[in-house]
Protein backbone atom coordinates (compact mmCIF):
# COMPACT_ATOMS: atom_id res chain seq x y z
CA UNK A 1 0.00 0.00 0.00
CA UNK A 2 1.65 3.51 -0.96
CA UNK A 3 1.50 5.55 2.20
CA UNK A 4 3.67 7.52 1.14
CA UNK A 5 2.41 11.48 -0.02
CA UNK A 6 0.27 11.99 -2.71
CA UNK A 7 0.23 15.01 -5.25
CA UNK A 8 -3.02 17.10 -4.91
CA UNK A 9 -5.13 16.54 -8.23
CA UNK A 10 -5.54 20.28 -9.99
CA UNK A 11 -8.82 22.28 -8.66
CA UNK A 12 -9.70 22.11 -12.58
CA UNK A 13 -9.62 18.59 -13.06
CA UNK A 14 -11.86 17.56 -10.15
CA UNK A 15 -15.64 18.46 -9.94
CA UNK A 16 -15.62 22.13 -7.94
CA UNK A 17 -18.79 20.75 -5.85
CA UNK A 18 -16.66 17.88 -4.08
CA UNK A 19 -13.03 18.37 -4.06
CA UNK A 20 -11.81 15.29 -2.56
CA UNK A 21 -14.53 12.94 -4.97
CA UNK A 22 -12.11 10.66 -5.46
CA UNK A 23 -10.39 9.00 -2.39
CA UNK A 24 -11.30 7.89 0.78
CA UNK A 25 -9.47 8.73 4.07
CA UNK A 26 -7.05 6.71 4.07
CA UNK A 27 -6.60 6.04 0.26
CA UNK A 28 -4.26 7.56 -2.10
CA UNK A 29 -5.80 10.38 -4.41
CA UNK A 30 -4.53 9.70 -8.09
CA UNK A 31 -6.00 12.18 -10.97
CA UNK A 32 -8.30 10.01 -12.84
CA UNK A 33 -8.00 11.69 -15.64
CA UNK A 34 -4.24 10.89 -15.83
CA UNK A 35 -4.92 7.16 -15.85
CA UNK A 36 -3.82 5.59 -18.97
CA UNK A 37 -6.82 3.85 -19.93
CA UNK A 38 -8.32 6.91 -19.96
CA UNK A 39 -9.41 8.36 -23.73
CA UNK A 40 -10.30 11.53 -22.86
CA UNK A 41 -13.36 13.43 -20.74
CA UNK A 42 -16.84 13.74 -21.66
CA UNK A 43 -18.19 17.32 -19.93
CA UNK A 44 -21.62 17.04 -18.15
CA UNK A 45 -22.88 19.29 -15.70
CA UNK A 46 -21.09 17.46 -12.65
CA UNK A 47 -17.93 18.29 -14.29
CA UNK A 48 -15.63 16.58 -17.04
CA UNK A 49 -15.62 12.60 -16.71
CA UNK A 50 -12.82 10.76 -17.89
CA UNK A 51 -14.13 8.24 -20.68
CA UNK A 52 -13.38 5.03 -20.94
CA UNK A 53 -13.58 2.33 -24.03
CA UNK A 54 -14.26 -1.42 -24.01
CA UNK A 55 -11.22 -2.31 -25.99
CA UNK A 56 -8.40 -3.20 -23.44
CA UNK A 57 -4.61 -2.21 -24.50
CA UNK A 58 -1.93 -4.37 -24.64
CA UNK A 59 -0.54 -2.62 -21.19
CA UNK A 60 -4.34 -4.21 -19.79
CA UNK A 61 -3.51 -7.49 -21.17
CA UNK A 62 -0.19 -7.33 -19.07
CA UNK A 63 -1.59 -6.26 -15.95
CA UNK A 64 -4.03 -8.85 -16.29
CA UNK A 65 -1.61 -11.62 -16.96
CA UNK A 66 0.60 -10.18 -14.10
CA UNK A 67 -1.96 -10.35 -11.20
CA UNK A 68 -3.59 -13.45 -12.63
CA UNK A 69 0.22 -15.30 -11.87
CA UNK A 70 0.07 -13.55 -8.53
CA UNK A 71 2.08 -10.61 -8.60
CA UNK A 72 0.75 -7.06 -7.12
CA UNK A 73 -2.36 -8.30 -7.22
CA UNK A 74 -2.75 -6.29 -4.29
CA UNK A 75 -2.09 -3.11 -5.35
CA UNK A 76 -4.08 -2.88 -9.04
CA UNK A 77 -6.50 -0.42 -8.44
CA UNK A 78 -8.49 2.08 -10.34
CA UNK A 79 -9.40 5.76 -8.76
CA UNK A 80 -12.81 5.36 -7.76
CA UNK A 81 -15.41 7.51 -9.40
CA UNK A 82 -17.38 7.92 -11.95
CA UNK A 83 -16.96 7.23 -15.76
CA UNK A 84 -17.96 7.38 -19.00
CA UNK A 85 -18.15 3.63 -21.03
CA UNK A 86 -18.31 5.15 -24.56
CA UNK A 87 -20.58 7.76 -25.00
CA UNK A 88 -23.30 7.63 -22.83
CA UNK A 89 -26.18 10.03 -22.26
CA UNK A 90 -28.31 11.37 -19.31
CA UNK A 91 -30.89 8.40 -20.12
CA UNK A 92 -27.85 5.65 -20.18
CA UNK A 93 -27.44 3.35 -17.68
CA UNK A 94 -25.27 3.51 -14.31
CA UNK A 95 -23.16 0.24 -13.68
CA UNK A 96 -21.70 0.04 -10.20
CA UNK A 97 -18.35 -1.88 -9.76
CA UNK A 98 -15.21 -2.21 -7.72
CA UNK A 99 -11.76 -0.42 -8.24
CA UNK A 100 -10.02 -3.90 -8.66
CA UNK A 101 -8.68 -2.96 -12.00
CA UNK A 102 -9.24 -6.38 -13.22
CA UNK A 103 -13.09 -6.35 -11.84
CA UNK A 104 -13.39 -2.76 -14.06
CA UNK A 105 -11.31 -4.10 -16.93
CA UNK A 106 -13.66 -7.09 -17.23
CA UNK A 107 -16.57 -5.05 -17.12
CA UNK A 108 -15.59 -2.41 -19.66
CA UNK A 109 -14.95 -5.47 -22.07
CA UNK A 110 -18.04 -7.48 -21.14
CA UNK A 111 -20.04 -4.24 -21.98
CA UNK A 112 -18.00 -2.64 -25.37
CA UNK A 113 -21.24 -2.52 -26.67
CA UNK A 114 -22.64 -0.46 -24.37
CA UNK A 115 -23.24 3.46 -23.83
CA UNK A 116 -23.03 3.26 -19.79
CA UNK A 117 -22.09 5.22 -16.86
CA UNK A 118 -19.54 3.28 -14.64
CA UNK A 119 -19.71 4.32 -11.12
CA UNK A 120 -16.60 2.99 -9.43
CA UNK A 121 -16.12 2.72 -5.75
CA UNK A 122 -13.71 2.64 -3.41
CA UNK A 123 -13.30 -1.43 -2.66
CA UNK A 124 -9.49 -0.68 -1.72
CA UNK A 125 -8.36 -2.78 -5.19
CA UNK A 126 -10.42 -5.75 -4.06
CA UNK A 127 -13.11 -7.06 -6.78
CA UNK A 128 -16.93 -6.86 -6.09
CA UNK A 129 -17.75 -10.32 -4.13
CA UNK A 130 -15.14 -10.30 -2.11
CA UNK A 131 -15.10 -6.29 -1.27
CA UNK A 132 -18.82 -7.21 -0.61
CA UNK A 133 -17.88 -9.73 2.20
CA UNK A 134 -15.79 -7.46 3.86
CA UNK A 135 -18.12 -3.92 3.95
CA UNK A 136 -16.31 -2.11 1.45
CA UNK A 137 -18.42 -2.67 -1.60
CA UNK A 138 -21.41 -1.53 0.89
CA UNK A 139 -24.38 0.90 1.11
CA UNK A 140 -22.41 3.65 3.23
CA UNK A 141 -19.60 3.98 0.06
CA UNK A 142 -22.33 3.34 -2.73
CA UNK A 143 -24.76 6.15 -1.13
CA UNK A 144 -21.47 8.24 -0.84
CA UNK A 145 -20.21 7.55 -4.19
CA UNK A 146 -23.49 8.73 -5.55
CA UNK A 147 -23.37 12.17 -3.86
CA UNK A 148 -19.94 13.10 -4.24
CA UNK A 149 -20.28 12.02 -8.15
CA UNK A 150 -23.09 14.57 -8.56
CA UNK A 151 -24.93 11.70 -9.95
CA UNK A 152 -27.68 12.87 -9.90
CA UNK A 153 -27.24 15.79 -11.99
CA UNK A 154 -25.37 13.55 -14.87
CA UNK A 155 -28.42 11.36 -15.06
CA UNK A 156 -32.36 12.05 -15.78
CA UNK A 157 -32.88 8.56 -14.08
CA UNK A 158 -32.61 7.62 -10.24
CA UNK A 159 -31.35 3.70 -10.99
CA UNK A 160 -28.53 1.99 -10.23
CA UNK A 161 -27.36 -1.44 -11.55
CA UNK A 162 -24.93 -3.19 -9.20
CA UNK A 163 -23.20 -6.95 -9.71
CA UNK A 164 -25.45 -9.62 -7.87
CA UNK A 165 -22.38 -10.72 -6.39
CA UNK A 166 -22.47 -6.97 -4.17
CA UNK A 167 -25.51 -8.01 -2.72
CA UNK A 168 -23.12 -9.46 0.61
CA UNK A 169 -22.73 -5.89 1.04
CA UNK A 170 -25.44 -3.54 -0.27
CA UNK A 171 -28.72 -3.01 1.43
CA UNK A 172 -31.20 -2.38 -1.32
CA UNK A 173 -33.77 -0.79 0.48
CA UNK A 174 -31.40 1.91 2.12
CA UNK A 175 -28.84 2.83 -0.75
CA UNK A 176 -32.53 3.82 -1.73
CA UNK A 177 -33.60 6.08 1.28
CA UNK A 178 -29.74 7.59 1.59
CA UNK A 179 -28.97 8.98 -1.95
CA UNK A 180 -32.64 8.59 -3.81
CA UNK A 181 -31.24 6.20 -6.45
CA UNK A 182 -32.71 2.65 -6.34
CA UNK A 183 -30.91 -0.41 -6.69
CA UNK A 184 -30.99 -3.38 -9.42
CA UNK A 185 -29.58 -6.18 -9.12
CA UNK A 186 -27.71 -7.10 -12.50
CA UNK A 187 -26.71 -10.85 -13.17
CA UNK A 188 -24.00 -12.70 -11.83
CA UNK A 189 -21.69 -12.31 -14.75
CA UNK A 190 -20.47 -9.52 -16.49
CA UNK A 191 -21.03 -11.32 -19.76
CA UNK A 192 -25.14 -11.16 -19.40
CA UNK A 193 -25.31 -7.75 -19.07
CA UNK A 194 -26.23 -6.97 -22.76
CA UNK A 195 -29.13 -10.10 -22.20
CA UNK A 196 -30.36 -8.51 -18.98
CA UNK A 197 -30.78 -4.73 -20.49
CA UNK A 198 -32.41 -6.04 -23.50
CA UNK A 199 -34.98 -7.96 -21.32
CA UNK A 200 -36.05 -4.83 -19.62
CA UNK A 201 -33.71 -5.35 -16.49
CA UNK A 202 -34.56 -8.80 -15.79
CA UNK A 203 -31.92 -11.89 -15.28
CA UNK A 204 -33.48 -15.15 -15.94
CA UNK A 205 -32.72 -17.72 -12.82
CA UNK A 206 -29.23 -19.19 -14.40
CA UNK A 207 -27.91 -15.91 -14.88
CA UNK A 208 -28.24 -15.52 -10.98
CA UNK A 209 -26.61 -18.98 -9.99
CA UNK A 210 -22.52 -18.67 -9.05
CA UNK A 211 -21.11 -21.54 -11.18
CA UNK A 212 -16.88 -22.97 -10.79
CA UNK A 213 -16.50 -24.49 -13.96
CA UNK A 214 -13.31 -26.10 -15.29
CA UNK A 215 -12.24 -22.60 -16.24
CA UNK A 216 -13.01 -20.79 -13.59
CA UNK A 217 -10.84 -22.94 -11.18
CA UNK A 218 -8.19 -23.31 -13.58
CA UNK A 219 -7.55 -19.05 -14.18
CA UNK A 220 -6.88 -19.40 -10.53
CA UNK A 221 -4.71 -22.31 -10.32
CA UNK A 222 -1.34 -20.30 -11.02
CA UNK A 223 -1.97 -17.85 -7.97
CA UNK A 224 -2.35 -20.89 -5.88
CA UNK A 225 1.26 -21.83 -7.10
CA UNK A 226 2.44 -18.68 -6.84
CA UNK A 227 2.07 -18.48 -3.53
CA UNK A 228 3.93 -21.81 -2.71
CA UNK A 229 6.31 -21.46 -4.80
CA UNK A 230 7.02 -18.21 -3.05
CA UNK A 231 6.92 -19.66 0.83
CA UNK A 232 9.34 -22.55 -1.05
CA UNK A 233 11.70 -19.38 -2.01
CA UNK A 234 12.84 -19.51 1.61
CA UNK A 235 11.85 -23.35 2.78
CA UNK A 236 13.37 -25.69 0.04
CA UNK A 237 17.16 -24.03 1.08
CA UNK A 238 16.28 -25.27 4.40
CA UNK A 239 15.02 -28.56 3.61
CA UNK A 240 18.53 -28.85 1.39
CA UNK A 241 20.59 -27.27 4.30
CA UNK A 242 18.83 -29.90 6.67
CA UNK A 243 19.66 -33.01 4.29
CA UNK A 244 23.09 -31.93 4.11
CA UNK A 245 23.43 -31.50 8.20
CA UNK A 246 22.50 -35.28 8.13
CA UNK A 247 25.08 -36.40 5.72
CA UNK A 248 27.89 -34.91 7.83
CA UNK A 249 25.75 -36.55 11.14
CA UNK A 250 25.25 -40.01 9.12
CA UNK A 251 29.22 -39.74 7.55
CA UNK A 252 27.79 -39.61 4.05
CA UNK A 253 29.06 -36.10 3.72
CA UNK A 254 27.22 -32.96 3.33
CA UNK A 255 27.23 -32.74 -0.28
CA UNK A 256 26.14 -36.23 -1.29
CA UNK A 257 23.48 -36.10 1.17
CA UNK A 258 22.38 -32.53 -0.27
CA UNK A 259 22.14 -34.37 -3.68
CA UNK A 260 20.35 -37.34 -2.52
CA UNK A 261 17.68 -37.11 -0.07
CA UNK A 262 17.95 -33.21 0.08
CA UNK A 263 16.97 -33.11 -4.30
CA UNK A 264 14.55 -35.79 -3.40
CA UNK A 265 12.74 -33.83 -0.77
CA UNK A 266 12.85 -30.74 -2.85
CA UNK A 267 10.90 -33.31 -5.35
CA UNK A 268 8.65 -34.42 -3.21
CA UNK A 269 7.36 -30.85 -2.20
CA UNK A 270 7.32 -29.67 -5.30
CA UNK A 271 4.99 -32.89 -6.36
CA UNK A 272 2.90 -31.77 -3.19
CA UNK A 273 2.59 -28.60 -4.59
CA UNK A 274 1.47 -29.91 -7.78
CA UNK A 275 -0.96 -31.92 -6.11
CA UNK A 276 -2.75 -29.76 -3.48
CA UNK A 277 -2.49 -26.15 -5.33
CA UNK A 278 -2.71 -27.62 -9.18
CA UNK A 279 -4.64 -31.16 -9.49
CA UNK A 280 -6.80 -30.60 -7.04
CA UNK A 281 -7.98 -27.62 -8.12
CA UNK A 282 -8.68 -28.71 -11.80
CA UNK A 283 -10.15 -31.97 -10.55
CA UNK A 284 -12.07 -30.75 -7.88
CA UNK A 285 -15.90 -32.25 -8.67
CA UNK A 286 -14.49 -35.40 -8.97
CA UNK A 287 -12.34 -35.93 -6.05
CA UNK A 288 -14.12 -37.84 -3.46
CA UNK A 289 -15.50 -36.02 -0.31
CA UNK A 290 -17.06 -32.59 0.61
CA UNK A 291 -14.21 -30.57 2.58
CA UNK A 292 -11.82 -29.90 0.61
CA UNK A 293 -8.98 -30.77 3.03
CA UNK A 294 -10.26 -34.77 2.21
CA UNK A 295 -10.62 -34.15 -1.71
CA UNK A 296 -6.86 -32.78 -1.46
CA UNK A 297 -5.77 -35.72 -0.28
CA UNK A 298 -6.24 -38.28 -3.24
CA UNK A 299 -3.82 -36.55 -5.40
CA UNK A 300 -1.39 -36.47 -2.74
CA UNK A 301 -1.94 -40.16 -2.02
CA UNK A 302 -1.28 -40.73 -5.66
CA UNK A 303 1.75 -38.37 -5.80
CA UNK A 304 3.09 -40.73 -2.44
CA UNK A 305 2.73 -43.66 -4.64
CA UNK A 306 4.93 -42.09 -7.53
CA UNK A 307 7.52 -41.32 -5.30
CA UNK A 308 7.69 -44.85 -3.87
CA UNK A 309 8.03 -46.12 -7.61
CA UNK A 310 10.35 -43.42 -8.39
CA UNK A 311 13.09 -43.57 -5.64
CA UNK A 312 13.60 -47.38 -5.67
CA UNK A 313 16.77 -47.07 -3.82
CA UNK A 314 15.78 -44.67 -0.72
CA UNK A 315 15.42 -45.84 2.84
CA UNK A 316 12.34 -47.13 3.90
CA UNK A 317 11.56 -44.51 6.21
CA UNK A 318 12.36 -41.50 4.57
CA UNK A 319 10.07 -43.31 1.62
CA UNK A 320 7.46 -43.22 4.37
CA UNK A 321 8.10 -39.82 5.40
CA UNK A 322 7.02 -38.58 2.27
CA UNK A 323 4.08 -40.75 1.69
CA UNK A 324 2.81 -39.25 5.42
CA UNK A 325 4.12 -35.55 4.29
CA UNK A 326 3.15 -35.18 0.69
CA UNK A 327 -0.55 -35.76 1.20
CA UNK A 328 -0.82 -33.67 4.28
CA UNK A 329 0.38 -30.71 2.57
CA UNK A 330 -1.71 -31.19 -0.34
CA UNK A 331 -4.32 -31.83 1.54
CA UNK A 332 -3.26 -28.32 2.99
CA UNK A 333 -3.35 -26.47 -0.15
CA UNK A 334 -6.16 -28.12 -1.04
CA UNK A 335 -8.30 -26.78 2.10
CA UNK A 336 -6.50 -23.04 1.09
CA UNK A 337 -8.69 -23.01 -2.00
CA UNK A 338 -11.81 -22.69 0.01
CA UNK A 339 -11.09 -18.90 -0.09
CA UNK A 340 -11.19 -19.04 -3.89
CA UNK A 341 -13.93 -21.04 -4.03
CA UNK A 342 -17.46 -19.40 -5.04
CA UNK A 343 -19.25 -22.42 -2.49
CA UNK A 344 -17.90 -22.56 0.93
CA UNK A 345 -19.35 -21.70 4.02
CA UNK A 346 -17.46 -19.92 6.78
CA UNK A 347 -19.33 -22.39 9.30
CA UNK A 348 -18.11 -25.33 7.19
CA UNK A 349 -14.50 -23.88 6.75
CA UNK A 350 -14.24 -23.82 10.54
CA UNK A 351 -15.57 -27.74 10.83
CA UNK A 352 -13.05 -28.96 8.09
CA UNK A 353 -10.44 -27.47 9.85
CA UNK A 354 -11.05 -28.21 13.15
CA UNK A 355 -10.86 -32.03 12.09
CA UNK A 356 -8.42 -32.15 9.27
CA UNK A 357 -5.56 -29.22 10.75
CA UNK A 358 -4.49 -31.67 13.70
CA UNK A 359 -4.12 -34.78 11.18
CA UNK A 360 -2.44 -32.29 8.94
CA UNK A 361 0.09 -31.12 11.79
CA UNK A 362 0.33 -34.60 13.08
CA UNK A 363 1.04 -36.47 9.75
CA UNK A 364 3.85 -33.92 8.62
CA UNK A 365 5.60 -33.78 11.83
CA UNK A 366 5.78 -37.48 11.87
CA UNK A 367 6.74 -37.22 8.23
CA UNK A 368 9.70 -34.71 9.39
CA UNK A 369 10.66 -36.95 12.11
CA UNK A 370 11.11 -39.97 9.75
CA UNK A 371 12.82 -38.07 7.36
CA UNK A 372 15.34 -37.10 9.96
CA UNK A 373 15.68 -40.45 10.93
CA UNK A 374 16.60 -41.86 7.68
CA UNK A 375 19.25 -39.06 7.44
CA UNK A 376 20.89 -39.69 10.04
CA UNK A 377 20.50 -42.93 10.27
CA UNK A 378 22.00 -43.55 6.45
CA UNK B 1 -19.19 -32.90 -13.98
CA UNK B 2 -20.72 -34.20 -10.51
CA UNK B 3 -22.34 -30.89 -8.53
CA UNK B 4 -19.93 -29.38 -6.51
CA UNK B 5 -21.77 -29.16 -2.50
CA UNK B 6 -20.07 -28.22 0.51
CA UNK B 7 -20.68 -29.94 4.02
CA UNK B 8 -24.08 -31.06 5.20
CA UNK B 9 -25.83 -29.69 8.19
CA UNK B 10 -23.28 -27.16 9.07
CA UNK B 11 -24.73 -23.86 8.04
CA UNK B 12 -26.46 -20.86 10.47
CA UNK B 13 -29.13 -19.80 8.07
CA UNK B 14 -32.20 -19.13 9.71
CA UNK B 15 -35.71 -17.53 8.07
CA UNK B 16 -38.59 -16.27 9.78
CA UNK B 17 -41.46 -16.55 7.71
CA UNK B 18 -43.81 -14.91 9.29
CA UNK B 19 -42.24 -11.35 9.09
CA UNK B 20 -41.28 -11.77 5.62
CA UNK B 21 -43.15 -9.51 3.28
CA UNK B 22 -42.85 -11.64 0.21
CA UNK B 23 -40.44 -8.71 -2.06
CA UNK B 24 -39.04 -11.48 -3.08
CA UNK B 25 -35.47 -9.84 -2.84
CA UNK B 26 -33.47 -12.48 -0.91
CA UNK B 27 -34.60 -14.93 -3.43
CA UNK B 28 -32.76 -12.80 -6.30
CA UNK B 29 -29.72 -11.54 -4.45
CA UNK B 30 -28.71 -15.64 -3.29
CA UNK B 31 -26.23 -16.77 -6.12
CA UNK B 32 -26.71 -20.30 -4.63
CA UNK B 33 -30.71 -21.02 -4.73
CA UNK B 34 -31.22 -21.34 -1.52
CA UNK B 35 -34.42 -19.72 -0.69
CA UNK B 36 -37.77 -20.12 -2.28
CA UNK B 37 -40.76 -18.26 -2.01
CA UNK B 38 -44.27 -20.25 -0.97
CA UNK B 39 -47.46 -18.03 -0.79
CA UNK B 40 -45.42 -15.08 -0.50
CA UNK B 41 -43.47 -16.14 2.23
CA UNK B 42 -39.79 -17.19 2.14
CA UNK B 43 -38.35 -20.77 2.85
CA UNK B 44 -35.21 -21.99 2.93
CA UNK B 45 -35.21 -24.64 0.21
CA UNK B 46 -31.62 -25.92 -0.36
CA UNK B 47 -29.87 -25.09 3.39
CA UNK B 48 -26.56 -26.89 2.36
CA UNK B 49 -26.15 -24.90 -0.66
CA UNK B 50 -25.83 -22.11 1.35
CA UNK B 51 -22.31 -20.23 1.39
CA UNK B 52 -23.46 -17.77 4.23
CA UNK B 53 -22.55 -14.90 2.36
CA UNK B 54 -25.12 -13.03 3.78
CA UNK B 55 -26.78 -11.09 0.67
CA UNK B 56 -30.55 -12.26 2.03
CA UNK B 57 -30.25 -10.63 5.67
CA UNK B 58 -28.32 -7.71 4.66
CA UNK B 59 -31.38 -6.93 1.56
CA UNK B 60 -34.37 -8.08 3.61
CA UNK B 61 -36.02 -4.73 4.75
CA UNK B 62 -38.35 -7.00 6.89
CA UNK B 63 -35.15 -8.79 9.46
CA UNK B 64 -36.75 -12.36 8.12
CA UNK B 65 -33.56 -13.66 7.28
CA UNK B 66 -30.07 -14.53 9.52
CA UNK B 67 -27.14 -15.65 8.85
CA UNK B 68 -23.64 -15.65 10.52
CA UNK B 69 -22.26 -14.43 7.65
CA UNK B 70 -18.76 -14.64 6.84
CA UNK B 71 -16.01 -15.62 4.16
CA UNK B 72 -15.47 -19.16 3.76
CA UNK B 73 -11.82 -18.99 3.52
CA UNK B 74 -9.27 -21.45 5.35
CA UNK B 75 -6.81 -18.83 5.03
CA UNK B 76 -8.64 -16.20 7.00
CA UNK B 77 -9.46 -18.47 9.46
CA UNK B 78 -5.83 -19.09 10.04
CA UNK B 79 -5.23 -15.05 9.98
CA UNK B 80 -7.47 -14.41 12.25
CA UNK B 81 -6.54 -17.68 14.76
CA UNK B 82 -2.86 -16.28 14.43
CA UNK B 83 -3.91 -12.62 14.95
CA UNK B 84 -2.95 -11.06 11.48
CA UNK B 85 -4.71 -8.21 10.33
CA UNK B 86 -3.90 -7.39 6.56
CA UNK B 87 -6.00 -5.21 4.68
CA UNK B 88 -5.22 -6.19 1.56
CA UNK B 89 -7.19 -9.47 0.71
CA UNK B 90 -7.26 -12.29 3.09
CA UNK B 91 -7.54 -10.73 6.34
CA UNK B 92 -9.60 -12.09 9.23
CA UNK B 93 -12.73 -14.05 9.37
CA UNK B 94 -14.69 -12.61 11.87
CA UNK B 95 -18.44 -13.38 10.77
CA UNK B 96 -20.38 -10.11 10.52
CA UNK B 97 -23.43 -8.75 12.39
CA UNK B 98 -26.40 -7.98 10.22
CA UNK B 99 -27.09 -4.33 8.69
CA UNK B 100 -28.60 -2.15 11.45
CA UNK B 101 -28.84 0.84 8.78
CA UNK B 102 -26.94 3.43 7.05
CA UNK B 103 -25.89 4.75 10.76
CA UNK B 104 -24.53 1.87 11.88
CA UNK B 105 -22.36 0.22 8.54
CA UNK B 106 -21.12 3.70 8.35
CA UNK B 107 -19.81 3.74 12.31
CA UNK B 108 -18.68 0.29 11.29
CA UNK B 109 -17.04 0.72 8.15
CA UNK B 110 -13.91 1.73 9.25
CA UNK B 111 -12.97 -1.09 11.55
CA UNK B 112 -14.98 -3.96 9.80
CA UNK B 113 -13.01 -6.78 10.62
CA UNK B 114 -15.17 -9.35 8.67
CA UNK B 115 -12.91 -10.17 6.18
CA UNK B 116 -12.79 -11.02 2.11
CA UNK B 117 -10.73 -13.43 0.45
CA UNK B 118 -9.46 -13.36 -3.15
Amino acid sequence: MNAGPQPMPLLSQVPPQEPLSCCGAEESCGDPLAQPFVLGAVDTPAGPVPQVGGELSRADHRGTLRVRLGFGRHDYKVVPGLYALNRPTPDSPVLVSANYKLSFDHLRREAHDLDAWLLVLDTKGVNVWCAAGKGTMGTAELAGRVRSSGLERVVSHRKLILPQLAAPGVAAHLVKKHCGFGVSYGPVLAQDLSAFLAAGMKADPAMRRVSFPLRARTVLVPVELTQVLLVYLWLLPIVLVLAGLGGLVSGLGFWSAMAGAGLRAVGAMLLAALAGAVASPILLPWLPGRAFSLKGLWPGLAGAALLWGLWPGAADAELLAWCLAVPALSSFLAMNFTGASTYTSLSGVKKEMRRAVPLQIAATALGLGLWVYALVAA
Amino acid sequence: MPALRYLKDVVSLKAAPELCLGCGLCVEVCPQGVLALVDKRVVVADRDACMECGACMTNCPAEALWVEAGVGCAQAVLNSAFGRKGNACCCVAEPRAPQQGLQTSLDAAPRRKSSGCC
